[in-house]
């Protein structure tokens, strides 16, 4: 990624962004469904949006995520 | 926007049980207390592990800190349980804490770090902070100078102090909440505002479309 994609990625902002209180509160539900296959961008695309947009959530989902598979019988 | 919650899981046995043994008294909860400490202590050790490369973090530091995030969390899980509405499986939710527990002891962690400067300014980083190429600078010097006008003039001073703390100067937000003595969300909403500004001030200048691409 050049200087320039990344300056517009980091400025663009999406209205359906639910942020990261609300993220958060869903994350367990969010990253279950996730583990199991389900569409769930398309189910909660606020929640997907803020996701990718911040890191820290970001990162709390994929270690979520990490643990679930894991636990997965 | 919110979103609501639409699929809600079959609770299974050992979440609806989870819950119950933890609510009650005695022997039994004493037990399920020190079970669910150690699945909480297994995961946050996974979970610094799983993060440690990117930290400058060594081996007993990680493990000292996946220790407290599984403390934390089963305070938290414990002091929350009301709050479980069965919607994924208790480990699953119970889990979540550890994800934020470890977060925030990261957050705290660098927040004591020396080398992390919250305030400090200096601009001559920004190029490389979004990985500009330095032999080619005639192509994006206006337009950085466009970005730091538009921080100087656009901003309010809480946006300002946040922007420069998160982009300029890399801190991790997890660190910022605990300098600013906020949220998570908080910081989020400011950066969110600020972000959309400077597109908007860019825009109106001519340095990028609306659409987000370059104007050549």
């Amino acid at each position: 990624m050049n200087g320039w994609s990344a300056l517009d990625r980091f400025l663009r902002t999406d209205p359906r962004d639910v942020g990261c209180a609300q993220a958060m509160e869903m994350l367990h539900i969010y990253a279950e469904l996730a583990a199991a296959g389900a569409q769930v961008e398309e189910r909660y695309p606020g929640v997907a949006t803020h996701l990718r947009a911040c890191g820290p959530c970001g990162e709390d989902f994929e270690g979520l995520l990490a643990a679930v598979r894991d636990e997965k019988p | 926007m919110t979103e609501h919650i639409t699929a809600v899981a079959g609770l299974d046995s050992d979440s609806a049980e989870w819950p119950h043994v933890l609510a009650g008294t005695g022997p039994r909860r004493e037990e399920a207390l020190a079970r669910l400490h150690g699945l909480l202590l297994r995961i946050a050790r996974g979970e610094v592990a799983r993060r440690g490369p990117r930290l400058r973090l060594t081996g007993p530091e990680l493990d000292d800190l996946a220790y407290q995030a599984a403390a934390d969390a089963l305070v938290a899980i414990t002091g929350k349980l009301g709050q479980f509405r069965g919607e994924s499986r208790f480990t699953t939710w119970a889990y979540k804490f550890v994800m934020f527990e470890v977060s925030a002891k990261i957050g705290r962690h660098f927040w004591r770090h020396p080398s992390v400067r919250l305030d400090a300014e200096d601009w001559e980083r920004l190029p490389d902070r979004f990985g500009f190429d330095p032999a080619r600078e005639a192509e994006w010097r206006d337009l950085l100078a466009a970005l730091h006008r538009a921080v100087d003039q656009e901003l309010t001073a809480r946006q300002r102090r946040v922007f420069v703390a998160l982009v300029l100067n890399a801190v991790p937000l997890d660190t910022l909440v605990i300098e600013l003595g906020t949220n998570r969300n908080a910081i989020y909403k400011t950066l969110f505002d600020a972000r959309r500004k400077l597109r908007a001030a860019l825009a109106a200048n001519g340095y990028i479309g609306d659409d987000g691409g370059r104007r050549s």
